[in-house]
């Protein structure tokens, strides 16, 4: 199995969900972006309001709603950050 | 006789009353507390990796941002004062009002002006009963408070400290708004179930609590990339950082308060407890003496009675 990300997805009130993933989507300020393992580290501020689809090793994806949110890519992971995040329904999202 | 046992009797009654109630508030409070430490807990993750990233930025990035800088004359001073919402918690309240009032004389004493925030009702109605100013309140929240109550308190004193930065002496710059140039909160810190302290911490300028880096790698943080820009980056981090500080203060302040009702309601408890027992064994040597005393006055009577028949 090749690398994974070591994905965190933290609200001010509560961890939301971390865990393993393949990949990591999200959308800054400059743009849509997708996170593989490797990348370079990276801090960037999402999109208001974003979506952050976290792509899981079973091909799976789950994903958030997320407001007042910023992601922070670093050697040991992925941290997205929100003031506030509420699960998205996998199917509304194509 | 009759008249004193059941006057004991009332009161055994109403303490007995009074024990429930303050029994079921220390239940209540005790649970409280447990679901503050939650929160708290709940709300490390952010808080570390905030900081974390705050940290990163702030080494890649020259750090020069209002939020961050202290003025060179402090004229006017924010004082944030959290207090409990409802009494019957003791010294909680007070002890922070108090801790706020020396830090007001310590910043007049300086020359500075304070200007109040307070949050919760006890503080509020202290100053209000002084005919004291208060700047802002808010109120209703203070023993379980959510992000939104903090993010409104925390927007309320960064436009203040933003407004500060132009005014000139005291009176309102070019924006005409009359700001502060330090902001102080005043909370009560949670030390154990028994201890809470209040304390006072600086929250503007801002000073980020850098994680100490590990010995093993010496300032090597990864070259980062930023999207947007490293100013626009910090632009829109301090100021939820700053949320993120007075909502961490204001959950440990619910803690306290908790923690501070329970003791309350326990020793209050305890009191209820021993007055029962006092006037328990009151009315029982009442009783006692009541019924001593119908005794020997029957026998005086018989023995009355059959002193007159013998004579008979």
């Amino acid at each position: 199995m090749a690398e994974q990300l070591n994905v965190q997805l933290v609200a001010v009130e509560e961890k939301v969900w971390s865990g393993k993933a393949e990949m990591v989507m999200a959308r800054t300020t400059e743009g849509e972006l997708g996170v593989l393992p490797g990348h370079a580290p990276l801090l960037g501020q999402l999109a208001e309001p974003g979506r952050v689809r976290i792509k899981l090793p079973g091909g799976e994806q789950v994903a958030y709603e997320v407001a007042g949110g910023f992601l922070s890519v670093s050697e040991s992971g992925v941290t997205v950050l929100a003031e506030s995040a509420s699960p998205v329904s996998a199917a509304s999202d194509s | 006789m009759a008249a004193q046992v059941r006057v004991l009797r009332q009161r055994i009654r109403s303490a007995k009353g009074m024990k429930k109630i303050t029994k079921a508030m220390e239940l209540v409070a005790t649970s409280r507390i447990a679901k503050a430490q939650a929160r708290v807990g709940a709300s490390l993750p952010y808080a570390r990796a905030i900081t974390g990233v705050l940290t990163a930025l702030a080494s890649n990035a020259s750090v020069d941002h209002p939020l961050l800088t202290p003025r060179e004359r402090v004229r006017r001073a924010g004082v944030l004062l959290v207090t409990a919402d409802r009494g019957l918690a003791g010294g909680y309240s007070s002890n922070a009002i108090r801790t706020a009032e020396s830090l007001v004389a310590r910043l007049e004493a300086d020359g500075k002006q304070p200007v109040l925030y307070v949050i919760g009702r006890k503080g509020v109605s202290f100053y209000r009963f002084r005919n004291r100013p208060i700047e802002g309140s808010w109120t209703g929240f203070s023993e379980q408070p959510s992000f939104a109550d903090a993010r409104e308190v925390g927007e309320t004193l960064i436009k203040a400290f933003s407004a500060g930065a132009d005014d000139v002496d005291g009176e309102p710059g070019p924006d005409g708004v009359r700001g502060v140039d330090e902001l102080h909160i005043v909370y009560t810190e949670f030390k154990s179930l028994m201890t809470q302290n209040p304390v006072t911490r600086i929250i503007g300028p801002l000073q980020i609590e850098e994680r100490p880096r590990s010995e093993a790698a010496p300032g090597v943080l990864p070259a980062y990339e930023f999207e947007p820009d490293a100013e626009a980056l910090l632009d829109a981090l301090l100021p939820k950082y700053i949320n993120t500080r007075i909502y961490a203060a204001l959950l440990e302040s619910a803690a306290s308060e908790s923690a501070a009702r329970r003791r309350a309601m326990k020793s209050a408890t305890d009191n209820a407890e021993d007055m029962i027992d006092k006037y328990t064994r009151e009315m029982n040597s009442a009783r006692q003496a009541g019924i001593t005393q119908e005794i020997s006055e029957i026998v005086g009577g018989a023995n009355a009675l059959a002193a007159s028949g013998s004579e008979v």
